[in-house]
């Protein structure tokens, strides 16, 4: 009796349940539509184009779109410029992600302390982070001219200087000391944020166990920031690996290729030369190289990483 | 034991004298690379361009305000400025709202695969520029909008700079308690307005996180306009401040650095007084430009 007069109060209920999770699902499908026809149009099918130009003799001046297979990658393979480009880059990716991840730590820890004025200096090493990267780029190229500041500085203290981005022993060195202090603020905080998260009563209990500055941070502090680092290190390193502007505004890949970073050289092979196929077989690499850099290190973080939550 | 007694007040003092000193001396020695170049920037502007190499002091020993005038005459640095600010303004604009309304749906609303189109969304946001950039060439090609702004707004609006700004959104949304939108619902509050009258207004933080990230990114585009825009009148000023050059080709230092300076001043004023939200934006988003 009572479930003959329960049914048909409880199917309209249920019906009308099943509307509004429909009206739910249909708002959720419009209310992200954007993003996702943005990802799939500018982002997903942007990868399956450049793979299928780069099957191409693709030389728009020539009016040349001709299949050629896997030409370009076999051209690529015996190039030395291209060779050269991938130790180019895999020089000015240690240099950047080491040199920024160690100043960071370094200027993350001298920061962590109370003291009056101390906000001043972290504002000084961050404000390059947020101007615009042609700007720094620029004015370094004056600062580092053969007769610029950094060069008179040097003069003083009775050192002849190097033509600094125009000599091949120098030039990378100099480009990747500009990305140093453009965005090492960036991970100075991410690592000042960490270093505030480890409670003080571990490093203290370390002083009081006899533990010196070094062997405190290396055996208390850093185990307890090994996330932040990881993230510091994949981020840098897909940082670095888009390099682009200070590349093409100072040297021009050069001198001699000396500076001829992947991203770049993709840029020069397709916008300067118009070799859209070979660029596209270029980018093709330029993004294996990311995908497995990050995944390696997102794999390895297992091995080292503290507390992964 | 007895030796840390007798150590202990013999140290204490002397760290607490010389400690502050060493540190403020040593952060401002390592300050020199950061801020020295900018206010070098500034301050060559008003160096005849004779002075701007050969030696290393940053005040001028000559003033001269003749770089001010070609500023704005040798190259269109106004018009610039204007295309930078616009651009970026729409595309700040287009990515908040579509980012918003997307975060609160990926946290929030129950639709079919869900969190498979979040990881899609996702997966795009390491993709360097310089990759997608060709596909995006020849179809801006294809449409005959070359030389034109939409190749600069459409692509940063939509593409892998708006998920970042997404899935911002959605960390946001995801930590905020549920409460008050389930006593909005009680009420009989649609889905749509529950976002829009009661979650977006609480989304201060996140969305000016969005904001200046994406302001930053729109206003500091380099490559884009290299690739897609020709004439001077129609580039950012990123491009613009190369373009400094006599009539005899003749590079005019001065004026480009005054140029510079007028690009990145009003960042770093901004910066200035809104250093904390900046600082946290920049930091939170983590990619870099």
């Amino acid at each position: 009796m009572a479930h003959l007069t329960d049914s048909p109060r409880r199917a309209p209920r249920r019906a009308s349940r099943l509307a509004s999770a429909r009206r739910e699902a249909a708002l959720g499908a419009a209310m992200v539509a954007g993003p996702v026809l943005g990802a799939l149009g500018f982002g997903i099918a942007p990868l399956f184009f450049i793979a299928w130009y780069s099957l191409h003799d693709w030389q728009p001046l020539a009016g040349r779109f001709d299949f050629v297979g896997p030409a370009n990658f076999v051209e690529l393979a015996g190039s030395k410029t291209f060779h050269q480009s991938l130790l180019v880059t895999g020089g000015f990716v240690i240099g950047v992600v080491l040199s920024e991840t160690v100043v960071a730590l370094l200027l993350a820890t001298l920061l962590n302390r109370r003291l009056r004025g101390i906000g001043v200096f972290r504002a000084a090493y961050f404000a390059p982070v947020v101007i615009a990267y042609a700007a720094w780029a620029l004015v370094w190229d004056y600062l580092l001219a053969s007769n610029g500041v950094v060069n008179s500085f040097l003069g003083l203290l009775g050192i002849t200087g190097p033509d600094w981005l125009n000599s091949p022993s120098s030039a990378l060195v100099s480009v990747i000391l500009i990305v140093l202090f453009k965005g090492v603020g960036q991970n100075m905080i991410l690592f000042l944020a960490a270093l505030q998260g480890v409670p003080r009563e571990l490093t203290e209990a370390g002083e009081l166990d006899g533990a010196g500055g070094f062997g405190r941070f290396r055996h208390i502090t850093f185990p307890l920031i090994t996330p932040t680092v990881m993230m510091v290190l994949i981020l840098t390193t897909v940082g670095a690996l888009n390099i682009f502007v200070p590349i093409q505004l100072l040297t021009h890949g050069g001198p001699g290729g000396s500076t001829n970073v992947i991203s770049y050289y993709l840029y020069e092979v397709a916008f300067r030369q118009q070799e859209f196929g070979m660029g596209s077989a270029i980018g093709i690499v330029l993004f294996a190289v990311v995908l497995a850099l990050t995944l390696a290190q997102w794999g390895l973080r297992k091995r080292w990483v503290h507390d992964e939550r | 034991m007895s030796a840390d007694i007798v150590a202990a007040p013999v140290r204490r003092p002397r760290r607490r004298i010389l400690g502050p000193v060493v540190l403020y001396a040593t952060m401002a020695v390592l300050a020199v690379p950061f801020v020295y170049p900018l206010l070098w920037m500034v301050f060559s502007t008003f160096k005849p361009i004779a002075e701007i190499y050969g030696a290393a002091n940053l005040w001028p020993n000559r003033w001269t305000t003749e770089a001010l005038g070609k500023i704005f005459t040798v190259n269109p640095l106004l018009q610039q400025y204007w295309n930078s600010l616009y651009t970026s303004v729409v595309i700040t604009a287009i990515t908040v709202l579509l980012a918003a309304m997307a975060g609160y749906a990926f946290a929030r609303l129950r639709f079919p695969h869900a969190n498979k189109v979040f990881l899609v969304v996702l997966s795009t946001i390491f993709l360097p520029v310089e990759v997608t950039i060709i596909p995006i060439f020849r179809w801006t090609a294809e449409l005959g909008l070359l030389n034109t702004h939409w190749p600069l707004i459409v692509p940063m609006a939509l593409g892998p700079k708006l998920a970042v700004a997404v899935f911002i959104f959605r960390q946001f949304f995801l930590s905020l308690p549920r409460e008050l939108e389930e006593a909005a619902m009680l009420d009989g509050m649609n889905r749509f307005s529950i976002f829009w009258r009661i979650v977006m207004p609480l989304a201060g933080p996140a969305t000016a996180t969005v904001v200046i990230l994406t302001f930053l990114n729109a206003f500091n585009m380099y490559i884009e306009p290299l690739v897609f825009i020709r004439s001077p009148e129609l580039m950012t000023v990123g491009i613009g401040l190369t373009r400094y050059q006599d009539q005899y080709g003749d590079p005019l230092y001065n004026a480009q650095l005054g140029a510079t300076s007028l690009t990145v001043l009003p960042v770093l004023l901004v910066f200035m007084f809104a250093q904390r939200q900046f600082v946290e934006s920049l930091t939170r988003a983590g990619l870099k430009g």
